[in-house]
């Protein structure tokens, strides 16, 4: 016991203690910033893996984008990433950072169904479904809830059955394999509920997008009530864009 | 490279023309893989097919870690051949499920195998009649059992899979695990994606918490076939990137195996020390992960000398807290009592399986490519291995604890002794292009295990076959035989102290 107290006094405090202000320092890849310098629009878009980068205007596609930061270390002196974690929104298109853009990704309140703010506001539990993802989105959604970051401070959490859930966090770019159980999980999920992407695999299928062992079709029934990027979602953008959905 | 009539000889990392390795009659492949493989200081690395012009071309990999040697051999069966061939699962264990996915991809049927079903149900399998739904479970007939199926979506934040438990009463008489939901593919959009940097991508993505581990296999392997030459220093921090991989994952397993018997302090604490490396690794590459950090023929996030102090000062950190939590951690009696005796297998069923990694090493069986097999910075800084005896979760507790010590002492131990010099740094190379015709085998041990990827290039340089190996294709089944005779309660310390991947053994 005596030893225990010791443990905890020399691990001191260790939570954040305001997630809405936590910076995370570089080189940490966030937002990017398109500049207007003149550059072969051509040859940048060609360098990306993921083909996120498209051309006239010049743009990135936070859902397409691995931050892996290739375009920025090929043109440093046009394309660079911020450490701005705040990326999360419910509009696909707010994903879209063009050319001259350097603006915070935002939630479009008028377009939250009425329901979400008045039912989840104080209280949010989601279900898990991972559809091939890598086990890297799964991690940071798991850190969500550590003693750092610690969502369940505002009553979000992760629960064991979908009778219990209010909703969906999905990872993975959604396999052939795992079609099935997804649509069965979200049916088992009483109304009113919500559907979150979770990571760039889940928002665009990412680098497995082409793949023949992606089925995403699922996601043209149903409406996406959030888009989380990274590769992975760091915890702070996840937790900040649950709490600007639901009571921002 | 010395040759005999059945094998040739490489080392890790070593590429070779693909005529170079011989082709032999299944009937001698059979015998000889059979001599060789009796033997304990030698298993199979990697065992699969791929088409080439005339019909399928089968190549089996086996480290031999008394001679740090590589022997490659391999067999041919033409289109219009039975598909049929004598199973050698029946009598080295440790090859069923490389025969299975072998039957699954090509539809060759091993006769006498005893266990011959598909393994991930692939969008580009053989039977495409064999659907994920209809998987034949092994069942038992009896009054007194019943079956508990759980899955695929779990009752936490973990990826997908089946089990299905047959128990009398509380007590677990078989597990049968059931993968394939992950499925993405991965192998074949290997050959798909046309430059490097997307092939780098997969790679880091085959399994995002070894993202350091499957990368490196795939950089080696890149770089011996494109002849590129990368300096001793960059190896280095590869490998310490692969360390702090494995002092993260470790932690953070620990944290979970506390959650699992309800110690809650230990599950925070564990947690947040977990939290100080990951970090680390974002402030060296931008990723928490190391996503990013491993590139072929260079690197974009070079060590600094301001990171290196911090990662000293980080580490000196860690190690103090870890070392004072885990000691009141397993003198905890109810700690004990869970983890004491619990899922315990044997030396015989870790070598009959064929386990690799901290699977292996926690029941006395020494496999570990960084010592047998070493490659990036373990040849001139060899790194101890440790061994455990007793094969329970107390064992696996205390061999991940020990390997945190180990690597902490590995990275201290290289960053105090070799001369690094920071103003030179290497950038990655722009799609080289790859030597024709050549095989090449690339190993290296992630926190998992083993990681095996192999190559075989096309008469232009093009990438002809691409294999992945995760080491959890080895591991699966001991976590199968560890719940045998055990409370089904106890079923998510096991799982939690494998902690088996999913996506890497489904691709």
């Amino acid at each position: 016991m005596f030893e225990e107290v010791k443990v905890i006094a020399h691990n001191g405090k260790q939570y954040i203690t305001d997630l809405r202000k936590a910076v995370v320092p570089a080189p940490f890849r966030g937002r990017p910033v398109i500049t207007t310098a003149s550059a072969d629009e051509a040859r940048i878009a060609a360098v990306c893996p993921l083909g996120a980068i498209t051309t006239a205007p010049l743009c990135i596609d936070l859902g397409k984008c691995a931050f892996c930061g290739e375009c920025a270390n090929a043109f440093p002196e046009k394309i660079h990433f911020t450490n701005d974690h705040k990326l999360a929104t419910n509009v696909r298109e707010h994903l879209l950072v063009k050319e001259g853009d350097d603006r915070a990704v935002t939630i479009d309140q008028h377009q939250i169904r009425a329901e979400v703010k008045a039912t989840f506001g104080r209280s949010l539990k989601l279900r898990q479904v991972s559809a091939g993802g890598d086990n890297s989105c799964e991690w940071e959604l798991g850190a969500c809830g550590n003693a750092n970051f610690d969502m369940g401070r505002y009553g979000i959490e992760f629960v064991a059955s979908p009778r219990h859930a209010d909703g969906i966090v999905l990872t993975g770019p959604l396999t052939v394999n795992m079609a099935h159980a997804l649509k069965t999980t979200w049916n088992a999920i009483p109304e009113p509920k919500i559907f979150i992407l979770c990571g760039v695999d889940a928002i665009s299928g990412g680098i497995f997008a082409d793949s023949k062992a992606i089925n995403r079709s699922f996601l043209n029934e149903i409406h996406v009530d959030l888009y989380i990027p990274g590769n992975p979602s760091h915890p702070l953008t996840i937790i900040n864009g649950i709490l600007e959905l639901t009571r921002g | 490279m010395p040759e005999t009539y059945h094998y040739i000889k490489v080392r890790n990392g070593d590429s070779v023309a693909i005529q170079g390795i011989p082709v032999i009659p299944y009937r001698e492949f059979f015998s000889e893989a059979l001599f060789l493989l009796k033997a304990g200081e030698r298993h199979c690395a990697a065992y699969y097919a791929y088409p080439d012009e005339k019909g399928l071309h089968f190549i089996m990999v086996i480290a031999d870690d008394a001679s740090h040697e590589l022997l490659l051999m391999s067999h041919k069966m033409s289109h219009d051949a039975p598909k049929e061939l004598e199973s050698l699962t029946l009598q080295i264990f440790a090859l069923h499920i490389f025969e299975r996915e072998i039957y699954e991809n090509f539809g060759i049927v091993f006769l006498n195998h005893p266990w011959l079903k598909p393994v991930r149900y692939a969008f580009n399998r053989y039977h495409q009649e064999q659907k994920l739904q209809d998987y034949p479970f092994y069942t038992i007939k009896s009054e007194e059992l019943h079956e508990v199926g759980v899955g695929p979506v779990h009752a936490g934040i973990i990826e997908p899979g089946h089990f299905r438990f047959i128990c009398n009463g509380e007590m677990v008489l078989h597990l049968e695990i059931q993968l394939g939901w992950q499925h993405r593919g991965v192998e074949q959009l290997l050959l798909d994606k046309k430059t490097m940097l997307q092939r780098n991508l997969l790679a880091e993505n085959i399994a995002g918490d070894t993202a350091i581990g499957h990368s490196l296999a795939f950089a080696q392997l890149m770089e011996t076939l494109t002849g590129t030459e990368v300096s001793e220093q960059l190896q280095l921090e590869r490998a310490i990137a692969l360390e702090l991989e494995r002092i993260a994952i470790h932690t953070g397993d620990i944290s979970a195996l506390c959650v699992d018997v309800a110690y809650h302090l230990g599950a925070n604490v564990f947690g947040i020390l977990r939290t100080g490396i990951i970090n680390f690794m974002q402030s060296w590459c931008g990723n928490r992960l190391g996503k990013s950090m491993i590139r072929v023929g260079g690197t974009n996030a070079p060590l600094t000398a301001a990171l290196r102090d911090n990662l000293i000062k980080i580490l000196e950190d860690f190690e103090k807290h870890f070392v004072e939590m885990v000691h009141v951690t397993y003198r905890l009696p109810s700690v004990q009592n869970r983890f004491d005796f619990a899922g315990k297998i044997t030396e015989h069923q870790a070598r009959l399986v064929g386990t690799v990694g901290p699977s292996a090493r926690m029941i006395n069986v020494p496999r570990d490519i960084r010592v047998s097999h070493p490659f990036a910075g373990f040849q001139r800084f060899p790194i101890e291995m440790d061994l455990r005896e007793k094969g329970d979760v107390f064992s696996r507790f205390l061999l991940k604890r020990k390997e945190i010590a180990l690597s902490i002492a590995w990275i201290r131990k290289v960053l105090e002794e070799f001369p690094f010099d920071f103003s030179n740094s290497e950038k990655p190379s722009e799609n080289p292009s790859l030597k024709a015709n050549r095989f090449s085998v690339s190993l290296t041990e992630g926190w998992r295990g083993e990681i095996c990827h192999c190559a075989v290039t096309d008469d232009h340089g093009g990438l002809k076959h691409y294999k992945v190996k995760d080491p959890s294709m080895h591991n699966w089944k001991i976590l199968e035989l560890s719940l045998r005779d055990l409370e089904i309660s106890d079923f998510p310390i096991n799982n939690k102290s494998y902690n088996l991947s999913y996506c890497g053994h489904d691709l």
